[in-house]
């Protein structure tokens, strides 16, 4: 009972208090305290570890995220005038194991850096420690899912994690039954991940947003200077 | 022809004694909180060095300022728009706080509370980073004053290029100067063009370069971008900041603190008019040294009916084309053409300029006889290098400082025989290209250098900042809203513990170190 209850609260209720928070979060930080919003790059301080660091969490990370969001949210229908679900499993494994690597590689650089390097673990905010060990742990977790999948070629598993998420945002009911008999490691990732989407607002991750739309508008802006006119 | 008005300066070097006032009043108003305790919006260096931060004007190192293609289009020297944004994980161009230096403060608390000891107790040096003792500072923002450490350091200086600098180092042929910097406040900034977010502007009624504090994401691009390295990322904010040009007095007609407490009275702030369409011309000379005279070139003619009738039309208001026309810098750099820019081969356009000082001559003391061209000694023979002033200030063109010092010079002797023997040496004058009205106002600003002659500020007309050319609307609005402050406006930035991000230092410099060091060592503690 007790377990079923959580089961619906986890991956029925809990993603839809995450996504609030997320979307409701961000706005109000962004309308009421955009002084506090900012990268908050640490290179100044230490540039060690920095250059293959960052670079290969950064990279690391985007790929990744795109990868779920379309690997996720693609519905079935559309993939399968390309691929078959199990063909489509092993390019998730191949790319989230490579992408998830090098994001590994540089996470640890950072996290180290971050945990043991005098400057840096003085001036870090207690959320900058939290966020980047969530994310560690996450990113761990997420890659010990892939001997898991080897062990069903099949696809199935990753056919019910996809109609999970695609019930989730699309408000249907239900969403939490596809995914009754998955492997606990799936279920920690996917509480683990929506629990990113809560804490999301409160710490650094908010130049996610700003690292989407300031490239943009620097490429369009015309020309280089700006002049603003005064009042 | 599109006119701007801006406030320029110029700061005249013959006659700076290095005293750093305007430096520690600088500091006093603007970086003495957290995070920015390492950065210095005006320093005072001590020349020839390598500077603050560490060869920061060698843009081999920092890739700043612009560079020119082959096309005769102009690009940031860090990389175009794809380039830049390719750094912005990992910006290789980015200078170490090291560069700078580690902020420290001194234990002065302990001066007062420490129990009896058998040891006279020490106020020791504190790293406000960590809070961990420090044996002692590395560098500085005059670390090399007066010339200290080895010439083998100090020879890296970016101005020796093309010059035979060894002989330098020999006592007997060793020299200095001062050179107080600060933000440039340049007419084609590298900062504005390298911020991906577009944080920073220049403000159209005054050209003063600032930083949306709002705005700002912390992408730190325009550390690198700024060849002057005067723009300084605040490590606990996670935001740049720079230089205002002390921009709430300014609007007031009051001079910026470093120019209002210059001791030596070397700096002048006066309007400067300008041509907005022919930047682009001027920055992309093609050859370098033509950049000093492409820069004059878009300087306007504050006298000349036309421009005034231009002006007009374009918003400027009345009391900036008569203070443009009363402007210090004006004269100093279009009429007697002694203010020069510095390393305008940045292409940046800056809009702080120097006077170069005088030296003495070099081989008086070995022959006791001055060669002399006429009534002007050889300017060849001065103790600082021609060439080395010429790197600093006409990318290594020497007429115009030549063109320059001679004018100085012959300032003095002009006075010296018109004082001590009664005597008006027209002849001098000629020779340099001066004439009478022109030296007595040029001893009146450059010598006497009153406050009134120095700044020529006209207030910031904020009636004419709306949509009419006179709206009291925008007048009132402002008027009783937010000064100048952090964070979330007027309701300010108490410290208190926030949701998104809650400070993790104190402001430090009081001598307060920070707590996670206290009686880390046992001995200091008994």
């Amino acid at each position: 009972m007790v377990a079923d209850y959580l089961h619906q609260f986890f991956f029925g209720y809990y993603p839809y208090i995450c996504m609030t928070v997320f979307v409701l979060g961000s706005a109000l930080r962004y309308d009421r305290d955009q002084y506090t919003w900012k990268a908050d790059s640490s290179q100044l301080l230490r540039k060690k570890g920095i250059r293959i660091g960052n670079n290969f969490f950064h990279i690391g990370i985007i790929l990744l995220f795109f990868g779920h969001l379309i690997g996720l949210l693609t519905p079935q229908e559309v993939y399968h005038h390309f691929m078959e679900a199990s063909t489509k499993q092993v390019l998730a494994m191949v790319a989230g194991g490579v992408f998830g690597m090098l994001c590994f590689i540089g996470m640890t650089i950072l996290l180290m850096r971050r945990l043991f390097d005098p400057r840096i673990r003085a001036t870090s905010k207690p959320s900058d420690i939290m966020i980047l060990l969530v994310l560690y742990v996450q990113l761990i977790m997420g890659l010990i899912t892939i001997p898991f999948s080897a062990q069903h070629m099949d696809g199935a598993s990753m056919v019910a994690l996809a109609n999970w998420a695609q019930h989730i945002i699309t408000f249907r009911s239900g969403a939490a039954d596809f995914i009754m008999e998955e492997a606990l490691i799936f279920k920690l990732h996917l509480v683990l991940g929506t629990t990113i989407f809560l804490l999301f607002p409160f710490t650094r991750m908010v130049h996610v947003f700003s690292g989407v739309t300031a490239p943009i508008k620097y490429i369009f802006r015309s020309g280089y200077q700006i002049v603003r006119k005064r009042g | 022809m599109r006119i701007r008005a801006q406030i320029g300066k110029v700061l005249n070097l013959d006659k700076c004694i290095g005293c750093h006032t305007c430096s520690v009043t600088c500091k006093n108003v603007w970086t003495s909180r957290q995070g920015v305790e390492y950065a210095w919006f005006n320093n005072v260096e001590s020349k020839p060095g390598i500077g603050y931060p560490k060869k920061w004007e060698d843009q081999k190192v920092w890739k700043g300022g612009w560079e020119r293609k082959t096309d005769g289009n102009i690009f940031p020297k860090m990389g175009g728009k794809f380039r830049l944004l390719a750094k912005i994980f990992a910006n290789p161009d980015l200078p170490e706080i090291d560069d700078y230096y580690e902020p420290f403060t001194f234990e002065y608390e302990r001066l007062q509370k420490a129990p009896e000891l058998k040891n006279v107790p020490t106020a020791r040096m504190h790293s406000v980073l960590t809070g961990e003792k420090m044996e002692k500072p590395e560098w500085g923002p005059n670390w090399e004053e007066i010339l200290g450490g080895e010439f083998k350091k100090r020879r890296k200086d970016y101005n020796f290029r093309s010059v035979q600098a060894d002989i330098y180092g020999q006592f007997e042929n060793t020299f200095m100067m001062y050179l107080p910097r600060l933000c440039e406040h340049c007419l084609n900034p590298t900062c504005i063009a390298s911020c991906p977010s577009g944080a920073i502007y220049k403000r159209e009624e005054d050209g003063i370069v600032l930083i949306d504090q709002d705005k700002c994401r912390g992408w730190r691009m325009c550390v690198s971008g700024c060849p002057y390295k005067k723009i300084y990322f605040n490590w606990q904010s996670g935001k740049s900041e720079k230089c205002t040009f002390c921009y709430p007095r300014i609007e007031a007609g009051d001079p910026t603190v470093c120019s209002e407490t210059c001791v030596g009275r070397i700096r002048y702030l006066g309007v400067m008019l300008y041509d907005a369409d022919k930047i682009k011309e001027a920055a992309t000379t093609e050859n370098e040294q033509d950049l000093y005279q492409a820069q004059l070139d878009i300087f306007l003619d504050p006298h000349d009916p036309q421009i005034i009738e231009e002006a007009k039309k374009a918003g400027v208001p009345c009391s900036w084309i008569t203070a443009a026309q009363n402007s210090p810098v004006y004269k100093m750099a279009m009429e007697w053409k002694i203010a020069l820019p510095l390393h305008p081969e940045y292409r940046t356009l800056p809009m702080v300029w120097y006077i170069p000082p005088l030296s003495p001559i070099q081989n008086a003391v070995n022959k006791g006889d001055i060669e002399m061209e006429g009534m002007i000694p050889d300017i060849s023979k001065l103790r600082i290098p021609l060439k080395y002033l010429a790197n600093l200030l006409t990318a290594g063109k020497e007429e115009p400082v030549a063109r320059a010092l001679k004018r100085m010079i012959a300032m003095r002797e002009y006075m010296r025989s018109k004082n001590v023997d009664g005597i008006k040496n027209i002849e001098l004058l000629e020779k340099v290209g001066l004439n009478e009205n022109a030296l007595n106002d040029m001893y009146r600003i450059l010598a006497l250098a009153n406050y009134e002659d120095r700044f020529v500020i006209p207030t910031n007309h904020r009636e004419y900042s709306g949509d009419t050319s006179f709206d009291n609307e925008v007048a009132f609005d402002t008027r009783a809203s937010c000064g100048f402050s952090f964070g979330n406006g007027c309701s300010g930035d108490k410290g208190k513990i926030s949701l998104f991000g809650t400070k993790t230092h104190k402001n430090t410099m009081s001598g307060k170190i920070p707590k996670q060091s206290k009686c880390r060592d046992l001995e200091d503690c008994s």
